[in-house]
């Protein structure tokens, strides 16, 4: 008496995903699971206070904050950049995770490989992009232990995720991130986007972030669906450039990733492009203007 | 209020505006501008120093800009802030100055300038309009009075005489750095090396700065400055060496 009781142990360490037997792993609508509900219910919800005297009616505080459960995102990554080639797939990104303003981790694969179809990479924060992983982890282990070979194709996790961000975003509390999803199954190539309200759309070259604004445009110009391997890297190559120009959150060290029918998805290794800096109007821009920037 | 601040916060990231400044939550009280600037002392001269990068939200406007202005032969500035501000400021040190030299300097060279009086003046600006102005700046020049000096002026408009210091939202990421490897009289060499690690290290961490290094050192017979490319700054954890491109080199 007096003093309260610890914790249940099982809400703090973070335990396996619920998974809903109507449609699915981490996705779940309100009246289905009354465990899940339970814990956005109790958000926002007055409670009853009695006076330490005893006497007097049960007051009701409201909460001291609205229920928001939107959040910031923390520890970003920056643009993802996509397009389909002849008989195969690519997604470009760099390798730089920051906080705010700060580079902080320059290492980390924003690109990473679902099943042997399927290349996924995120813009936006990366705890939320590791939990998504965790999702498609457990999608691919269920469809393991079937044990008919079966595996989810690119359209199908690209339409799982966009159902996933869009009931995140109906909870208000989205999954803060923009995913490209790229993948070949049965001669069809996909390459589609989910952003973090939940709109979605497939095209022939996509990108997230900052990329929309300075590598689509190039895209758009230079793009076909059947260029070549070669070319379409070297396009790619040249949309990084720009970006890393432009975009101050973004590193000099890229990873492409690659998927073509009937080969395992392939990650590179880590690689820079060439930029130009040796302009003769760089060394002294403020020579006939002095004071200007 | 809390209240406010998460409403408006929830607001500006719906529409996909940053936080505020670019900085992480937990530094959003501070003003920091988007730069790197530095200065230091060495024997014989000073070596001002910035990075190039002008950035609009996560838009790096301008790659190659110039930060370090030169009020008179003998006298430069860095400027850090809002552009105007600094641009304007700077205007009217150097007016102020020439004016004053017309009339005092006699027979000495009318084209240098005591550093101190540079400073002062910019002091006196800084401070009377220190409601208005975002604007933080560090001189460094040499005169034959006092020889070899810095002053930093930060925002608000005090004056500090130093024998180094580093300005804006990358000094942040060089304070530890710069106060473990100083030394007083530095040859020439040295101290631009020195300032060059600094501003590439700055850069490696802070993404409001980046571009080139620019230098500009000043000592008894004039100044001079220096443009160090990427690929001639030093490289840090995790970076990859800088491939020089070959002029020419098309799309697709």
């Amino acid at each position: 008496r007096g003093v309260a009781a610890p914790p249940p142990a099982r809400t703090m360490i973070p335990t396996r995903v619920t998974h809903n037997p109507i449609i699915g792993p981490g996705v779940v609508p309100m009246g289905v699971d009354p465990a899940y509900d339970a814990q956005y219910a109790k958000h926002g919800a007055p409670t009853r206070h009695v006076a330490s005297h005893g006497n007097g009616r049960p007051f009701v505080v409201e909460p001291a904050t609205p229920n928001t459960n939107t959040q910031m995102p923390y520890v970003t990554g920056t643009t993802v950049l996509g397009m389909k080639y002849k008989g195969g797939v690519m997604i470009a990104c760099d390798t730089l995770a920051s906080y705010g303003s700060t580079k902080r981790y320059k290492s980390i694969d924003r690109v990473k490989v679902v099943n042997s179809t399927t290349i996924i990479g995120f813009t936006g924060e990366l705890s939320d992009f590791d939990y998504t992983m965790t999702l498609l982890n457990e999608l691919s282990t269920t469809d393991f232990c079937e044990d008919d070979g079966k595996e989810l194709s690119p359209m199908e996790i690209h339409s799982y995720l966009t159902r996933v961000m869009y009931n995140r975003r109906n909870k208000f509390d989205p999954l803060w991130n923009s995913l490209v999803v790229a993948g070949v199954k049965n001669g069809r190539i996909f390459l589609g986007m989910v952003g973090m309200i939940g709109q979605h759309y497939e095209d022939s070259h996509i990108a997230a972030g900052f990329g929309n604004h300075v590598a689509r445009p190039l895209f758009r110009e230079k793009h076909s669906d059947d260029m070549s391997e070669e070319d379409a890297r070297t396009l790619m190559e040249s949309c990084l450039k720009a970006c890393v120009m432009r975009d101050k959150s973004m590193m000099n060290k890229f990873q492409i990733a690659k998927v073509e029918e009937g080969k395992a998805p392939e990650i590179s290794e880590p690689f820079s492009v060439a930029t130009e800096w040796n302009l003769r109007s760089y060394h002294n821009p403020t020579e006939f203007a002095p004071g200007c920037w | 209020s809390f209240q406010d601040d998460t409403a408006l916060s929830t607001t500006m990231a719906a529409y996909g505006v940053p936080p505020a400044l670019g900085v992480a939550p937990e530094m959003m009280e501070e003003i920091s501008t988007g730069t790197t600037i530095m200065a230091c002392q060495y024997d014989g001269g000073v070596v001002l120093g910035a990075d190039s990068r002008t950035s609009t939200g996560t838009y790096v406007a301008n790659r190659a800009s110039d930060k370090i202005t030169m009020v008179t032969d003998n006298v430069w500035m860095c400027r850090s802030g809002s552009a105007a501000d600094t641009q304007n400021v700077c205007a009217y040190v150097k007016n102020l100055t020439e004016e004053h030299n017309m009339q005092r300097r006699g027979d000495l060279d009318p084209g240098m300038a005591d550093v101190k009086l540079v400073a002062n003046l910019t002091m006196q600006l800084a401070y009377k309009n220190k409601d208005k102005l975002s604007a933080g700046m560090i001189i460094g020049g040499w005169d034959a009075t006092l020889g070899a000096q810095v002053y930093g002026i930060p925002l608000g408009g005090s004056m500090q005489r130093v024998p180094f210091t580093v300005g804006g939202s990358g000094s942040a990421y060089i304070y530890g750095w710069c106060d473990n490897t100083w030394r007083e009289n530095m040859t020439r060499e040295e101290a631009e090396g020195w300032v060059a690690r600094a501003i590439s290290l700055a850069i490696a961490r802070d993404a409001s700065s980046g571009g080139v290094v620019r230098l500009v050192t000043i000592h008894s017979k004039g100044s001079s400055r220096q443009m160090l490319e990427p690929k001639h700054q030093s490289l840090c954890e995790s970076e990859l060496p800088v491939i020089p491109r070959k002029v020419g080199g098309v799309v697709g």
